[in-house]
């Protein structure tokens, strides 16, 4: 077994249990950690997948920015620890039904596919060269509208924590 | 390595992402596996990107980060005045929409 493949193996059982933990736990601050190991694991396969700058870009930027907010967010608000006390069985099934159905059609349909390509060995795609290249060749006017984007985002922030306005 | 894996390792991760948004009632937890679900789709580009050679996919993935990081902004913003206005974040009593 090639050391790729190990390291596909350890970084896919981490993510998709750290990723039930998520759900699992209590305390919404124990989610939010077990969330960053997550985009940690999902950064090693962007590593694997030879996408050197999407994997920085994803940990600053999951890691780093959205998950202090998330932090930030469960300070503020000060939850207590039982706060779905009242949730009744019939919605659990519910929701473990219709997730589950997701999942087998999802896989099915997967399944009935067949695709067997391999994935290539190219490593020259992910850099910051050749992205910084498409970025502003092709798309130059997504990447200025979404600095638009990101400043009614800001403006949207503000507007909506105001007390009054 | 095949393709396969990556496929359902993705369909795993949005599948506990969709869950998570059913199951728990704590707004907060319901944006965290949204990111989830949207980290799953990232996930699945990044690999048909290195299957195919192109990066245009790569470019794609950085919007969505981008349009992530906007949303959880604004996302955390309408939370704060909910919690302000009903002094709780649990989405069950958000039910006035409710026919």
């Amino acid at each position: 077994m090639p050391i790729s493949e190990i390291l596909f193996w350890v970084l896919s059982i981490t993510a998709v249990v750290c990723a039930m933990l998520v759900i699992a736990s209590k305390n919404a601050v124990h989610s939010a950690l077990f969330l960053i190991v997550t985009f940690f694991a999902v950064a090693g396969h962007y590593f694997l997948l030879n996408a050197h700058f999407l994997a920085a870009v994803h940990i600053i930027v999951y890691a780093g920015a959205i998950m202090v907010l998330f932090l930030y967010a469960v300070m503020m608000l000060n939850l207590r620890k039982d706060e779905e006390s009242g949730k009744k069985p019939l919605f659990k099934i519910a929701a473990a039904i219709s997730a589950g159905s997701l999942l087998l059609v999802l896989t099915v349909a997967l399944k009935r596919s067949e695709s067997n390509q391999m994935l290539g060995t190219d490593t020259q795609i992910g850099t910051v060269e050749s992205l910084g290249q498409s970025l502003f060749n092709e798309f130059l006017l997504p990447f200025e509208i979404s600095a638009l984007l990101f400043l009614s985002a800001m403006v949207g922030a503000v507007l909506l924590s105001k007390k009054q306005i | 390595m095949s393709i396969n894996y990556y496929l359902y390792l993705s369909t795993v991760l949005f599948a506990i992402g969709a869950f998570g948004v059913i199951y728990r009632r704590n707004a907060i937890v319901k944006f965290m596996c949204i990111e989830l679900m949207l980290n799953a789709v990232n996930l699945l580009m990044v690999a048909f990107s290195t299957v195919w050679g192109h990066s245009q996919a790569q470019v794609f993935v950085f919007f969505i980060m981008a349009v992530a990081a906007a949303e959880v902004a604004v996302g955390l913003a309408i939370l704060m005045m909910i919690y302000r206005n009903l002094k709780s974040t649990d989405t069950s009593i958000l039910s006035k929409l409710k026919w």
